[in-house]
């Protein structure tokens, strides 16, 4: 069940939030909107939801035009960045509601909550309340709810986001492991690149309701189309002039041609790697990631003086 | 630590001390007097034909009033906390009037515009509707001055639980009705009986500016309370210490069962 996007443009009073936005998912594909807070990457979920109405463009869902429909005839599954659980009903009743609603015979609503209780890890909680569960059971009695009634595609708005670092970590990886079961056509909206490498097949950047770049995590990684990508999707930082990433930094004892001299502020070692902080001239900071190999090769410390050079490939002029 | 309890106490019997003067007494002196001569002379008082009429006329106002009021107070909580429209702030602004004005402006209000010189007043009396010292008025007037309360409880909650739950419902496929059902009701299911408990008490007690719109004709559009002033103004103290002690239980009930209900409101 694919997605088309097009010409999406959705204005907040003088404020664009989303401006002419196009972009494809392919059907079974679990796709990342990744941008700053402030992008118009939410909007855009809730537009493809038909919980905002665009100001302009169209959107298809399995090839029909979906942009006037109500959100309870799209098709759609949301997960919400703060659960929006139903305070007042059992984690069964909540993932039964979908089908409730559809008047499901009574037998078929049971088999298929006690399936999904199953399938999310919830298996003996569904008569307890929302409240008796933790944030991580929560968000994953959300995505229950929302394949309840098998859904064309499945939406989240920063599903971890409200989550502490290593429950997020934990249902990331699930997250991709349930994809791999239920194979949904997927869309997760994130600021963490981290999180979006790591989960999603294709990614989109966005900034400013503007949409910069759509690629594979490698893509994105490897052939930034412009600054902002370059400095948003992994770190980057300018040597001489140009872009380029910490491991793309070369370090030399000596003078060379078309490196700059820079001093070393501070050593880390990484375990594998080591990061080495410098600063040139001007005293702007450049990072270095080394090999532990090179590292221990060129015998560096704090307070020397080096000679810096990006690697040819895998710059960009800003 | 002597200081400190010195100053706790005050505080208790300047609270207890307020309460007993100003509620507790009055309420105390008229069971006294009620019973004092045992229950009989009160319940003769209660069981004529014109105080049962007058309760009866009560009661039929409350039950009218209150359940039209909580669909409105509803109704106009929604529109409040939820939608964007003209004159959202006038409307909200209006709810509360019937808190700010006198029952006797309200009466007197409706005198005006129901009156033989008012401006529905020509056409009812046309149609042969009896309005002014009749039941109809005394309704609407009651509905007026316990208009605010439902609406006024439901709008905080509504506030508080954000409107993200409904959101969930309809991407679920849930239509507008099933999300209110079955999502927005239960969740202020606590404020909206808070909001009807309020309200029924409002209604039961109202005086003012049923007293003005009904005429007080005894044993047709007379009411408890105004029953109450008519028996004291007729020198039947007894008559009249009687009505209020039942009346005064009706509101106690009322109370008992707000207290009942509001701490279990907070767990939900």
């Amino acid at each position: 069940m694919s997605i088309q996007i097009r010409y999406i443009t959705k204005r907040l009073g003088d404020f664009v939030a989303v401006d002419d936005v196009s972009l494809n998912v392919e059907s079974g594909s679990l796709t990342a909107l990744l941008g700053p807070s402030g992008s118009g990457k939410s909007t855009l979920l809730r537009i493809i939801a038909g919980l905002e109405w665009p100001d302009a463009g169209q959107i298809m869902i399995s090839g029909k035009d979906a942009t006037g429909v109500p959100p309870q005839k799209r098709g759609v599954g949301f997960v919400f960045q703060h659960y929006a659980a139903f305070k007042h009903m059992t984690v069964a009743d909540n993932i039964a509601f979908g089908l409730k609603v559809r008047r499901r015979p009574r037998a078929e609503i049971r088999d298929r909550v006690e399936e999904l209780l199953h399938l999310v890890q919830l298996e003996g909680l569904g008569n307890r309340y929302p409240v008796q569960l933790s944030g991580g059971q929560r968000q994953r009695m959300g995505l229950a709810r929302a394949l309840a009634p098998e859904p064309d595609v499945l939406l989240l708005d920063e599903p971890f986001g409200a989550l502490d670092a290593r429950v997020r970590a934990e249902l990331r990886e699930w997250l991709t492991r349930l994809h791999d079961v239920v194979h949904v056509t997927t869309v997760f909206v994130t600021h963490d690149q981290e999180e979006a490498m790591e989960v999603a097949d294709q990614i989109a950047v966005m900034n400013r309701g503007h949409l910069e770049q759509v690629g594979t995590p490698r893509e994105l990684y490897d052939l930034p189309a412009n600054e902002f990508v370059m400095r948003f999707v992994g770190d980057a930082n300018e040597v001489g002039g140009v872009l380029v990433r910490p491991h793309d930094v070369e370090l030399l004892p000596e003078s060379s041609n078309g490196a700059i001299e820079a001093m070393i502020v501070r050593v880390t070692m990484l375990g594998r790697d080591a990061k080495v902080e410098l600063h040139d001239a001007t005293g702007a900071e450049i990072v270095a990631l080394l090999t532990r190999d090179r590292f221990e090769e060129l015998e560096l410390w704090r307070g020397q003086t080096v000679w810096v050079r990006p690697r040819r490939e895998r710059v960009l002029v800003p | 630590m002597a200081r400190r309890l010195l100053s706790r106490l005050g505080l208790r019997f300047v609270a207890f001390g307020y309460l007993t003067i100003i509620l507790v007494g009055p309420l105390a002196i008229v069971f006294w007097r009620t019973f004092e001569d045992g229950f009989a002379p009160a319940w003769d008082a209660l069981t004529t034909p014109e105080t049962i009429h007058a309760f009866k006329l009560t009661l039929i106002i409350t039950a009218i009033a209150v359940p039209v009021n909580t669909v409105f107070g509803i109704v106009a909580a929604l529109a409040i906390v939820r939608k964007r429209f003209p004159g959202k702030g006038v409307l909200n602004a209006f709810i509360d009037l019937p808190l700010a004005l006198s029952p006797v402006v309200v009466g007197l209000a409706l005198f005006l515009l129901y009156g033989r010189e008012g401006w529905l007043g020509g056409w009812l009396d046309q149609h042969d509707i009896q309005f002014l010292f009749a039941l109809p008025s005394m309704v609407v007037a009651t509905i007026f001055v316990s208009l605010p309360f439902v609406a006024r409880e439901v709008v905080p909650t509504l506030q508080e639980i954000g409107d993200e739950q409904e959101q969930a419902a309809r991407t679920l496929g849930a239509n507008g009705l099933q999300t209110f059902w079955r999502i927005t009701l239960p969740s202020i299911r606590w404020a909206v009986i808070y909001g009807v408990i309020l309200t029924t008490a409002r209604c039961l007690g109202e005086y003012g500016a049923v007293a003005v719109v009904s005429g007080r004709l005894q044993g047709q559009t007379e009411t408890a309370t105004l029953r109450v002033q008519e028996r004291y103004d007729a020198f039947d103290l007894a008559g009249a210490y009687a009505i209020s002690i039942a009346l005064a239980l009706l509101a106690i009930l009322v109370l008992v069962a707000m207290t009942v209900i509001r701490p279990r409101g907070k767990t939900i």
